[in-house]
């Protein structure tokens, strides 16, 4: 599979759609596909100050618990309170880039950006990983 | 780290690996719920080639058994499976096994874990020299076809006995497509089902004929939620060398009338005392699935742990197995458990969490 190419990356499996001083987060389907069968997602709240490369919150499947880690630092101005339901986990499986977004960050330092992975770095990275 | 011979298949069909207790083995093909529920409505296939299989045969084969498992050997007839646990002199559980009555031999089907252990275990105690071990493990492949649709797919497939005539926990001789088979009516899922035990170089061709017959390829991930449902214990959770049968629930298995076997004294001081801990089962009222580890609370103070723990595909619950004091053991006896320092309310219920109906 091949990840959208309007999104960075991180090696933790993150993603960031940035516009200017603000960026959409959410998870791979990389991420998405390793986890399966998802049964909780735990994000912080609005206002909630969030680190690059540190934890914002928690994910969870019937094979295992992983942090969520934030690809930029920011401050957290829309959480996606969907991912709270059923329905909501569903459209994480099914569309992790669209519907499965989780948090969008008011970014404090957007000079981040350029540590994070591009698709064909992340896409090389993850096929690396399997092996 | 060791490889079954369907490991090929597994990677091939993009089934996730991990290893597992030496052996390179799928944890899930597709969706562990997914894989749960056929088992549960349809039928499932597991490579279980990990698990250790012993022979133990000669001189007086059946009485050494005797003094090195809790439950009787004696009684169990040709043709029978019977399960049992091995335990030290303290009544720690050095395993739980599977042993099965043959003609001129007794076969042995050990944790994957523990094949070393149980295999000097019983070589280096009290054998007498005419009784010989044998570690087969790598000799045979071995299949569980588990669910309600289970007989009727492998009924037709073997030859020279009849599947669906065995008795749960009887086995046969059989054959497919002209290769020698020992079919049992065993399983770890709580399912009608079977166990079927092959030579290596036919496991491949018999896994692609089950799964064509409509088999859907389960992993070790689905194999623990289904044990955890049907209240089965799995070594290192439920029942270790910390724990002995009688607090894990399996005092049924230990027959202390039988005379003598190691840690008959210890178990049978456990039970006229009666165990200080119980393992018992919760449901959870959470969102998060408790994990073994996990605490368990009584009281505002900590009173014990969780061992195992999942989201129950079938009842839709969050459910555990913890050890706690015998005092709060009873079923509706309220607990909490802690999962990500936060506390959240568990009930003890009767075990098995789920029964076939």
């Amino acid at each position: 599979m091949t990840s959208p190419s309007n999104l960075k990356y991180t090696k933790s499996h993150e993603w960031a759609q940035i516009q200017e001083r603000a960026a959409t987060v959410g998870i791979t389907e990389h991420a998405v596909s390793q986890l399966t069968d998802l049964t909780f997602v735990d994000l912080p709240r609005v206002g909630d100050k969030v680190a690059a490369g540190s934890r914002f919150g928690e994910i969870e499947s019937v094979k295992a618990v992983a942090d969520l880690n934030s690809p930029l630092s920011g401050k957290v101005i829309e959480v996606n309170t969907a991912l709270a339901s059923d329905s909501g986990l569903e459209n994480l499986s099914e569309d992790p880039y669209g519907r499965g977004w989780m948090i969008k960050i008011e970014l404090s330092n957007p000079a981040e950006a350029a540590s994070l992975l591009s698709n064909a770095q992340y896409d090389q990275y993850i096929a690396g990983s399997e092996h | 780290m060791l490889k079954t011979p369907l490991a090929a298949i597994h990677e091939g069909s993009g089934a996730k690996m991990v290893e597992f207790g030496g052996w390179w083995m799928p944890v899930l093909y597709t969706s562990i719920t997914q894989e749960h529920t056929a088992v549960r409505t349809g039928v499932g296939l597991f490579d279980t080639s990990h698990m250790g299989r012993l022979i133990v045969r000669g001189g007086d084969d059946r009485s050494f058994l005797e003094r090195m498992v809790t439950n009787e050997v004696a009684s169990l007839q040709n043709g029978r499976a019977r399960y049992s646990l091995v335990t030290r002199e303290d009544g720690g559980v050095i395993d739980d096994i599977l042993i099965y009555a043959d003609s001129d031999h007794y076969f042995i089907v050990v944790n994957a874990s523990n094949c070393e252990t149980v295999l000097s275990w019983f070589r280096d105690h009290i054998k007498p020299d005419d009784v010989t071990i044998e570690d087969v493990t790598e000799r045979l492949a071995m299949i569980a076809v588990q669910g309600p649709a289970a007989a009727a797919l492998v009924k037709p497939m073997i030859t020279g006995c009849d599947a669906s005539a065995l008795p749960y926990y009887g086995f046969a001789h059989g054959s497919w497509k002209g290769a020698a088979v020992v079919i049992s009516r065993t399983g770890y899922t709580g399912e009608d089902g079977f166990e079927l035990f092959i030579d290596p170089a036919h496991a491949a061709p018999l896994w692609q004929a089950l799964t064509a017959g409509g088999a859907k390829p389960c992993g070790l991930g689905a194999r623990d939620t289904l044990r955890l449902e049907a209240g089965m214990p799995l070594y290192g959770h439920e029942i270790d060398l910390e724990h002995n049968p009688i607090e894990a629930g399996l005092g049924s298995f230990v027959k202390l009338e039988k005379g003598f076997f190691v840690g008959r004294d210890a178990l049978a001081r456990i039970r006229q005392a009666g165990p200080a801990r119980r393992c018992v089962g919760l449901e959870v009222n959470a969102r998060r699935i408790p994990r073994a580890g996990h605490a368990v609370w009584s009281g505002g103070a900590p009173v014990g742990a969780v061992v195992s723990g999942t989201a129950s595909p079938t009842l839709a619950k969050n459910i555990a197995t913890a050890y706690v004091p015998a005092e709060l053991a009873t079923v509706g006896t309220a607990l909490e458990v802690e999962i990500s320092d936060q506390r959240h309310p568990a009930v003890v219920v009767k075990k098995p969490f789920y029964r076939r109906g």
